[in-house]
């Protein structure tokens, strides 16, 4: 399980593992600032970040900044 | 007068026998048995056991519904103003006997009750939000030091004197709020607290946090081609017009919606239904939060093996701990039943 979430600190108080910041609360996976298309490719690389946490070992709490 | 008291106990504590005589059903007899002689003492003429109940841990645990019916004609008979059961210590089955034994007469027969737990007996959690369960040591050792409070927040409640917080009189907290004028108004009492914070000074919290749980991470997906991936989220995405009206704050449920056939999602098909964030960019685009469009790009891309094509939604606003956790466990099996590999939960 991943969590994508803007709340970090709330991700890691109810116990999340994998966590993945997100861009912000009412838009955790878009940005409408953007155009529709760079938004799809901000959302897809998100998507695959959180897909790349769930293939990597942590052995405790884990934030995936980069 | 003294009151008329009730005391429930098991096989093992009548002196009838061990787990040999677990099966036995219930039986009433006059007076005092066993700890009841205690129970007695601890009452101080106040009140007096009438009555003894006995019944197996094993014939309660096995007919629950049998046993409460034949406990509670029993203890009509006393015509008791008042029932103690046990103390339990740490025996489950016998807890969970004396929590229902303390609910039922309460709720059947409106007298009060009081019972007695170690406080990882899981008659603890069960029955402390419905009856006085008061904290006990773990074994029969702890009689001696059980009883007299058992005693006393009986009697309190017979009388009808008001019972105090739970640290103060032994019980394991209810949870339940009572109002009441404080000397000192909230910021001094919060900076009070701060102070002593600061200082490394112990200091009791107004607003207990709820316990989280921590589990062991997972290990890792080997193969994310070969794997089956779901979404799952507390943003509140739900098909358009909230066909199950999850609430908008304390969700008391969550949704489980097909996408099959569903390239994307759009102001058109879905919206949000969660009440504590401005829905604009959701509902302009529901994939900003529940990302339909981006997971079956992967999956078509062979990134990922396969989209499960049904999500779980809740509404992650003031929603109770005890409920998410729920909703959690539920989900958690729906998907492993579906052989879901991996999991992405999205909150806003």
């Amino acid at each position: 399980m991943a969590h994508v979430c803007t709340i970090v600190p709330i991700s890691l108080t109810v116990g999340a593992n994998r966590i993945i910041p997100a861009v912000a609360i009412p838009h955790p996976l878009g940005d409408p600032e953007k155009t529709p298309a760079e938004e799809k490719k901000l959302r897809k690389a998100l998507v695959k970040k959180a897909l790349l946490a769930m293939q990597t070992p942590v052995d405790e709490q884990t934030v995936f900044n980069e | 007068m003294a009151f008329k008291v009730v005391h429930y106990i098991n096989q093992f504590f009548a002196g009838i026998g061990g787990e040999e005589k677990a099966n036995i059903p219930p039986e009433a007899r006059n007076g005092a048995v066993g700890p009841g002689m205690a129970l007695n003492q601890a009452f101080g003429g106040d009140a007096e056991v009438v009555g003894t109940i006995i019944c197996g841990d094993s014939y309660f645990a096995d007919n629950i519904e049998k046993a409460r019916q034949e406990i509670l004609e029993l203890v009509k008979q006393f015509e008791a103003d008042g029932l103690v059961a046990g103390p339990a210590f740490n025996a489950g089955r016998y807890g969970t006997a004396c929590g229902d034994v303390c609910e039922t007469v309460g709720k059947e027969l409106s007298i009060p009750a009081v019972t007695g737990m170690y406080t990882e007996n899981p008659g603890v959690d069960m029955y402390r939000k419905s009856t006085y369960i008061v904290e006990t040591a773990d074994s029969a050792r702890g009689m001696k030091n059980a009883v007299p409070v058992m005693a006393r927040i009986l009697l309190k409640q017979l009388k009808g004197e008001p019972l105090g917080k739970p640290e103060e009189e032994g019980y394991i907290p209810r949870g339940i709020r009572v109002n009441f004028f404080a000397e000192k108004i909230g910021a001094e009492r919060a900076l009070e607290m701060l102070v002593k914070k600061l200082k490394g000074e112990p200091f009791t919290t107004e607003y207990p946090m709820p316990a989280f749980d921590r589990v062991p991470p997972n290990p890792p997906i080997e193969d994310m081609s070969q794997a089956t991936v779901a979404l799952v989220t507390s943003g509140g995405i739900v098909p358009k017009g909230n066909p199950d009206h999850i609430e908008a704050s304390s969700a008391s449920k969550y949704g489980e919606y097909s996408l099959e056939g569903m390239e994307s999602i759009s102001a058109e098909t879905h919206e949000t239904a969660h009440g504590g964030y401005d829905p604009t960019y959701a509902n302009d685009d529901p994939n900003r939060v529940l990302p339909v469009d981006a997971m079956r790009e992967l999956a078509n891309e062979g990134v990922i093996g396969r989209f499960h094509e049904t999500y779980y939604s809740t509404v992650g606003n003031g929603t109770s701990v005890d409920n998410a956790s729920r909703y959690g466990s539920e989900i958690a099996q729906k998907l492993k039943d579906h052989n879901v590999d991996a999991v992405i939960v999205t909150s806003t």
